[in-house]
């Protein structure tokens, strides 16, 4: 292929995309050129298709046979963003959404909405985006939407997922085109340096010096690696971009191979990720097909292929030197530093390793421009951030922000505050590495450096929000458990330290801690953080950390008064019928599997608590909201 | 661990062979080729990491090193049906650990074990990706979201029929 074909896909598919791009006035002028009355885009990331997107699809494919409707285009798309209201259909070109799809649903919008002279079905819509007056705006102006800017999932949910013309369409490929013609290799790693862009995956390290770093080694062989083993649990914005613009990444690969040298990547991916996996499959195969990976790209005389390999679940891979200890296939324990991959890596060779959203970035900044890109953001951390908001959390999903976007505005704005009327409490920010912000910093500008200050990291950008109902020491302890089973055993401090700052920890949510082990933990923490060999060890202490320093309350209540404030840790807690709101009504008695609750009919009851086994049947059941737990 | 025998079919035996006169002599061949005895066997007893030890030429202490190490790669097989709860963070604050015990005073065995007539197994898993169906349980690839511990039975009756 040339850059002259590659602009010809470019130009033939571009009013197709644009219909899903632009407002809809225009959208709706554009639509005729298209030769498409309307598109129908369903969400086939791993969110809705596990609440069975697909079934939407074939359902509509069946009704427009029906219907006789051939000219509206259906499209599966990667992720939208609002997991919470999966499954998701969007059409254009009025641009409106429809959450919570069944394949009933779909029959009656193909029968009412898609076929000519429809008309919206409104009480399908997701209802944020109609109206009291019934009117409905178009789903880019809901607060979910409206609050983000997306940089690096710019084509997730927009473009077909395994279509290359239309990622090619969607802006895929043009900056390759554009290094390979018009830059050099310094120009490519100076842009990239003075865009200020930093590693997404979890330290934060400038991009450009990586590349600087590995240009100036010297060898004939080296390798670009992407670090796809999403492992902190929570974070979905890799996986994202793989299912739904996969070729920004391999597009991404191969320019920093022109960069730095390399003919070879590797795509080292979680095998936990069968959808990220097979379009990364189907990517690579089409970029081949087109001559945009492989022997003289786009005519130019370099040379560049990519390779997958599957993880198999070990959260330390994500660390450079562990990753590619799997990549050569070997266990993923890492090793010291220096030599740093950029001198050493894989296979012994220079190689350059950056996470999935890294990549997601590089387009933008050759094509826009290292200026723009370092206009956005905070004065250290340019660009946006992706945040995978989970937990108690209305709006549950991915969203991009740009980096100082203050916690109160992704989590009450965008992320449409806690449910149910419970109180924010802390917010989880990079996962097992990463420790917990209390709700006094909800004002806090969210960027790599803010994060640290209070203890706390970006991470991987998975941001768990935790309502009243958490317990903090329980918290800490799940982590803690986390790294502990995750540990590779190679150095001491990390193997030995996790091992026993989680027997504290559960000793604590048993109710046998004393203030000695709040003390011991503490000097465990500090001494795992200065000598462990990698980040695994160095970070694992934070969540325990961050909980002691911010609710240290919660820590003394278990230690002291041998009480879990928010009625989670088991041991701690006693079960009790409130005789004033209580019924009679038997139903607890006969659900108690150990039969600890007695009473007679009409009569308040009462819980054996040297019975009670603490299951919570009673509490499920119990009708008048007469029993609690302390 | 299990006290199964292994037992595989010529099909099988083939299968690996020619997986691994694939990947021989290639960089990091190891990792691409478990994973691939796994899909044929549905676990790795320690017979089929012997032929791939010999097969790819390295010692099996090598091969037995690996396997141990990825949460992945079982040495054990699973039951006919095999239930999968999610532990990530975020199914966890939504109350997956219910889940997990639901399912384990159902199926009367503990999380990584198998039931003895190899119909039921459960593991935990860090999760899958799907945080806006928290919590979520896999059974067979198929991914039930939005649980509580009351909907448990019910969906593994339905396995328990066939």
């Amino acid at each position: 292929m040339t850059c002259e074909q590659l602009k010809k896909i470019a130009a033939e598919k571009a009013d197709l995309i644009n219909v899903r791009r632009i407002v809809r006035e225009q959208a709706e002028k554009l639509a005729g050129n298209t030769g498409y009355r309307k598109q129908v885009l369903v969400c086939g990331g791993t969110g809705c298709t596990s609440s069975h997107s697909l079934e939407i699809i074939e359902q509509l494919e069946k009704s427009f046979k029906q219907l006789g409707i051939d000219d509206v285009l259906i499209v599966k798309t990667g992720c939208f963003g609002l997991c919470a209201l999966g499954p998701i259909m969007i059409v254009y070109p009025e641009g409106v959404f429809y959450s919570q799809m069944t394949p009933e649903h779909a029959k009656t919008v193909a029968e009412k909405h898609l076929v000519k002279g429809g008309e919206i079905v409104k009480e399908l819509l997701y209802a944020e985006t109609v109206h009291a007056d019934g009117s409905v705006i178009p789903f880019a102006e809901i607060p979910f939407y409206k609050h983000q800017l997306r940089i690096a999932l710019r084509n997730c949910g927009v473009i077909a997922a395994e279509d290359i013309n239309e990622a090619i369409a969607a802006g895929d490929y043009s900056a390759l085109a554009k290094v390979l013609t018009e830059m050099t290799p310094d120009d490519v790693i100076n842009e990239v340096l003075a865009s200020g862009l930093r590693g997404r995956g979890g330290a934060g390290f400038p991009t450009g010096r990586k590349w600087q770093f590995a240009k100036a080694s010297k060898g004939d062989i080296k390798y670009v690696c992407c670090n796809a083993d999403e492992g902190d649990p929570g974070a979905f914005m890799d996986r994202s971009v793989l299912e739904g613009d996969p070729h920004c990444v391999i597009e991404a690969m191969t320019i920093a191979g022109y960069a730095i040298g390399a003919h070879q990547g590797y795509i080292y991916v979680r095998a936990e990720y069968p959808i990220a996996v097979e379009r990364l499959k189907i990517a690579i195969k089409q970029a081949r097909k087109y001559g945009l990976l492989g022997k003289n790209i786009l005519g130019s005389g370099f040379d560049f292929d990519l390779d997958l390999r599957l993880g198999a679940g070990a959260f330390v891979c994500g660390e450079e030197t562990a990753l590619m200890a799997s990549i050569e296939g070997k266990r993923g324990e890492p090793r010291p530093r220096p030599p740093f991959p950029a001198v050493k890596g894989l296979f012994e060779k220079p190689t350059i390793l950056n996470n999935v959203e890294t990549w997601a970035n590089i387009n933008p900044i050759i094509m826009k421009g290292s200026k723009w890109f370092s206009s956005i953001g905070t004065e250290k951390s340019k660009g946006t951030k992706v945040f995978a908001v989970g937990g108690k959390i209305t709006n549950v999903g991915l969203v991009e922000v740009p980096m100082g976007t203050k916690l109160g505005t992704i989590i009450n704005d965008i992320g449409g505050g806690i449910p149910g009327g419970k109180k924010f409490k802390a917010a989880q920010t990079g996962g097992p590495s990463g420790g917990c912000i209390p709700a006094k910093y909800i004002d806090i500008e969210m960027d790599f450096d803010n994060l640290v200050s209070i203890g706390s990291m970006m991470g991987s950008g998975g941001l768990i929000v935790m309502d009243e109902d958490t317990c903090m020491v329980d918290i800490a302890k799940f982590y803690l458990e986390f790294t502990a089973d995750e540990s590779c055993g190679k150095c001491t401090p990390c193997r030995i330290g996790t091992k026993r700052m989680l027997e504290i920890l559960t000793k604590i949510t048993e109710g046998k801690g004393t203030p000695e082990d709040l003390v011991k933990i503490k000097e465990i923490a500090q001494h795992m953080k200065s000598s462990s060999l990698c980040a695994l060890g160095q970070s694992a202490p934070n969540p325990v950390l961050s909980t002691i320093e911010h609710f240290m309350n919660e820590y003394e209540a278990h230690v002291n008064d041998k009480k879990c404030p928010a009625g989670v840790c088991k041991s701690l807690l006693s079960y009790y019928i409130d005789p004033e709101k209580c019924k009679g009504c038997t139903l607890c008695s006969r659900k108690c599997p150990v039969g600890a609750i007695t009473g007679t009919v009409k009569e308040a009851h009462v819980i054996d608590t040297s019975k009670c086994i603490k299951c919570g049947q009673c509490i499920e059941n119990c009708k008048f909201g007469a029993i609690s737990k302390k | 661990m299990s006290e199964i025998t292994f037992e595989g079919t010529p099909e099988q035996a083939a299968a690996l062979k020619s997986c691994i006169d694939k990947h021989r002599g290639k960089a990091g061949a190891l990792m691409p080729v478990l994973h691939e005895a796994q899909n044929i066997y549905g676990y790795l007893p320690i017979e089929v990491q012997t032929v791939i030890a010999e097969g790819l030429n390295v010692s099996l202490a090598e091969v037995f090193g690996v396997a141990t190490f990825y949460s992945q790669f079982s040495l054990s097989p699973k039951g006919k049906h095999n239930v999968s709860i999610c532990l990530g963070t975020a199914c966890y604050v939504k109350g997956s650990d219910k889940l997990l015990e639901a399912v384990e005073s159902k199926l009367g065995i503990r999380c990584g074990e198998c039931t003895p007539d190899r119909k039921f197994s459960i593991e935990s898993c860090r999760c899958v990706g799907a945080c806006g169906l928290a919590p979520v349980m896999i059974v067979d690839g198929e991914v039930y979201g939005k649980l509580t511990a009351k909907d448990v039975p019910g969906i593994l009756e339905k396995y328990m029929k066939d």
